[in-house]
């Protein structure tokens, strides 16, 4: 049911609760991106999604009464109670980077625990998709765990990862093995900064290995949006411009919330 | 409050006999396991039934016992026994279920069917590898357990064209198993039962076959979830009379339902999946129950259409058999697979494919090697890839297959 508001007033909510962060973005009904709240997803995934609600309207100075419809999505889509409808991520993310870029586009989603290349043809529908199989290679988690064994902040490692003079070559899929290499170049005296930049390029041929690329490439999700230099990586692994929508990260709520609004398009019909 | 529990899916009643029918089955190996009065065959799923119904056998068939520890979810916990074994949790989840149930002493026959406490001990195995390898060494373990003789079948693998070569190959090994099994039986082989034995196999068959057609009718009257149950009799009983009746009960069903209008989704069907590889076991509740939510039905597989063998003929036992089990799916080559599942998605009216990827089982397992891409161009049906297994919940993650699946709906949405 929508609710009854004046029109040009009335913003749509999506709400992308993943399995490492809750993303919320807020547009109106022009599209335009208007809020947004990211948070981490925590232990309770509807409350995260509230906060991150109130963070979204606050930033967009709007009132709870404003939002139209709200769809939810990712991993904790069934929890937000407040939505009035859910999407896949796959789907969300399609919608968000087809918002952007209104072409054949295949679109990589790198997000803290799995991988997504989605095909889009030029009319923004999906010919196929394809997800990790159940392993942490190449995504977010991946680099977390390597922080971690390496003792630096996860938000250095972009930094360091451009300081690299020479590359270290994490050849393995399996994200144990892959530590283990770590541990190897670090008994050998290898500078931090060339394994961080040889995990990055591992994350990218993990993720290529996934599926074929076609059409113009477009990268999402939170990886990516912490560690731009993942882009220009990526762009010297494949030999071709890898584009990013605007706060990739926001990339399946943005998609989410054109959802929310195609729903208020709808009602209206 | 008590939550008020929508049905979503039609029972069939023919399922209720179905029940009757395995029980039957199961009190009767036992009885013969222990008094001793009938000598006990296992064979593998398509093994020579026919010819061991021919000497008298009771058979018993370890894979329908390893799908069984599949579906009561016992399964997980047990192959990790067959692993330290030495089998590596990479090969046929029903081998390591199965030789894992065995060694712990437990059996899920002992739930279902009161009395029975354990499996049925063979005094002989009987394999054809037209399936795999793996069965052969499932088979031998327990050969050299119980200390009974392993005898069987060699198949050909990759078939593309069957020739009088392959035919002939496959009958005579057929012919060289009667020797040694009438020495075990204490008894020769009696053509005239062989030979019904036959008979009543393809009619069991093309019963079968008849069964499984109904879901070309929209909305279909089965689901690809009911059809991994109801296939029991086709596996466990052929070459016998009371599979026969089951399945002309089932059909009869079936074609009420048809003529009614009537779905096995109790809401709209509207989309027609395609579901190529085995059952995930342990899950077929739950997926049955995803899809029909989705409004998808999965109307037709690979995996039920495997118990048809429209090549057996009475009057050609041995020739016919070697037909027959070569000229199934599995055992083919690629090219004639993708005909085969062009064609079905052509005759069912099928919207997508869903492929099970089997971290077990490369053998039912056809999104290895660019199938689904060389279809796809070919047919433009879109596909998607499930990774998971059939007895192995260590193999799978619910939320993805879930993700997976409902984002393919949402994507052949997107395309009506
Ligand atoms: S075909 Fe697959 S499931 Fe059947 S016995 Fe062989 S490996 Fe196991």
């Amino acid at each position: 049911m929508s609710k009854t508001y004046s029109i040009e007033k009335a913003v749509y909510a999506g709400v992308d609760v993943g399995a490492s962060h809750t993303k919320v973005a807020l547009i109106d009904t022009a599209g335009h991106l208007r809020g947004h709240g990211v948070r981490k997803s925590g232990v309770n995934f509807s409350a995260t999604a509230e906060m991150c609600l109130a963070d979204a309207l606050q930033m967009a100075d709007c009132t709870a009464d404003q939002v139209a419809h709200t769809v939810s999505t990712g991993y904790g889509r069934h929890n937000v109670t407040f939505a009035s409808g859910t999407h896949t991520e796959i789907g969300c993310h399609a919608k968000g980077s087809y918002f952007y870029f209104p072409e054949a586009i295949t679109v990589i989603d790198i997000g803290g625990q799995d991988n997504k290349i989605i095909k889009l043809d030029s009319n923004g529908r999906r010919i196929s998709f394809k997800m990790n199989r159940k392993c942490a290679a190449g995504t977010g988690a991946f680099l977390e765990e390597m922080a971690t064994r390496l003792d630096i902040p996860l938000s250095d490692m972009d930094g360091l990862a451009r300081k690299s003079t020479e590359t270290v070559n994490i050849g393995s899929y399996c994200t144990v093995f892959s530590a283990t290499e770590v541990l190897e170049y670090i008994r050998h005296g290898k500078k931090v900064q060339d394994i961080i930049k040889g995990l990055f390029v591992s994350v990218i041929r993990r993720v290529l290995e996934m599926d074929s690329l076609t059409e113009k490439v477009v990268m999402t999700g939170g990886v990516v949006a912490h560690n731009p230099y993942l882009i220009d990586l990526s762009e010297e692994q494949i030999g071709r411009r890898v584009w990013t929508p605007p706060f990739p990260q926001l990339a399946g709520a943005i998609g989410a919330a054109l959802y929310a609004k195609a729903t208020q398009t709808s009602d209206n019909e | 409050m008590a939550h008020e529990t929508k049905q979503i899916l039609r029972r069939l009643k023919s399922a209720k006999d179905l029940s009757r029918f395995m029980a039957d089955y199961y009190y009767e190996l036992n009885e013969a396991a222990i008094s001793g009065k009938r000598k006990i065959a296992w064979c593998t799923s398509v093994g020579p039934a026919e010819l061991l119904r021919g000497l008298g056998y009771l058979i018993y068939f370890p894979e329908t016992h390893a799908a069984m520890l599949g579906a009561t979810r016992m399964a997980t916990d047990l192959i990790p026994t067959a692993n330290a074994m030495g089998y590596s949790p990479e090969i046929c989840s029903y081998l390591t279920a199965d030789i894992g149930a065995f060694v712990k002493g437990i059996t899920p026959l002992s739930a279902a069917y009161k009395g029975i406490t354990s499996v049925p001990k063979p005094d002989v195995l009987v394999y054809n590898t037209n399936q795999c390898r793996d069965v052969l060494d499932w088979f031998n373990w327990y050969g050299d357990k119980f200390n009974v003789p392993v005898v069987g079948i060699e198949s050909y693998r990759s078939v593309g064209e069957i020739t009088d070569f392959h035919i002939d190959s496959i009958a005579s090994q057929i012919e060289n198993l009667v020797a040694p099994l009438e020495e075990l039986a204490g008894c020769k082989l009696d053509m005239d039962a062989f030979k019904q034995a036959v008979a009543l196999s393809r009619e069991c068959s093309d019963l079968w076959a008849q069964c499984l057609a109904t879901a070309s009718a929209k909305p279909a009257p089965l689901t690809f979830f009911d059809g991994t149950t109801l296939m029991g009799p086709a596996v466990v009983g052929r070459g016998t009379l009371k599979a026969v009746e089951m399945y002309r009960l089932l059909l009869d069903e079936l074609e009420e339902r048809v003529n009614a209008g009537e779905g096995a989704l109790v809401g709209e069907e509207k989309y027609r999946l395609y579901w190529d590889g085995m059952p995930v076991w342990g899950r077929l509740g739950m997926h049955s129950k995803m899809f029909a939510e989705l409004n998808a039905n999965v109307i037709a597989s690979t995996y039920c259409s495997s118990w048809i063998f429209s090549a057996l003929d009475p009057s050609d036992p041995f020739k016919s058999m070697a037909r027959a089990y070569t000229e199934l799916f599995i055992v083919r080559n690629d090219a004639y697979k993708e005909r085969y599942i062009q064609d079905k998605l052509d005759v069912f009216g099928c919207d997508g494919i869903l492929y099970h990827n089997a971290r077990t089982c490369p053998n039912n397992t056809n999104c290895l090697y660019g199938m689904p891409q060389r279809l796809f161009r070919k047919t433009g049906i879109p596909f998607v890839i499930m990774d998971g297994d059939l007895n192995d919940l260590r193999c799978l993650s619910d939320e993805q297959t879930k993700t997976n699946v409902e984002a393919f709906i949402e994507q052949l949405e997107e395309m009506k």
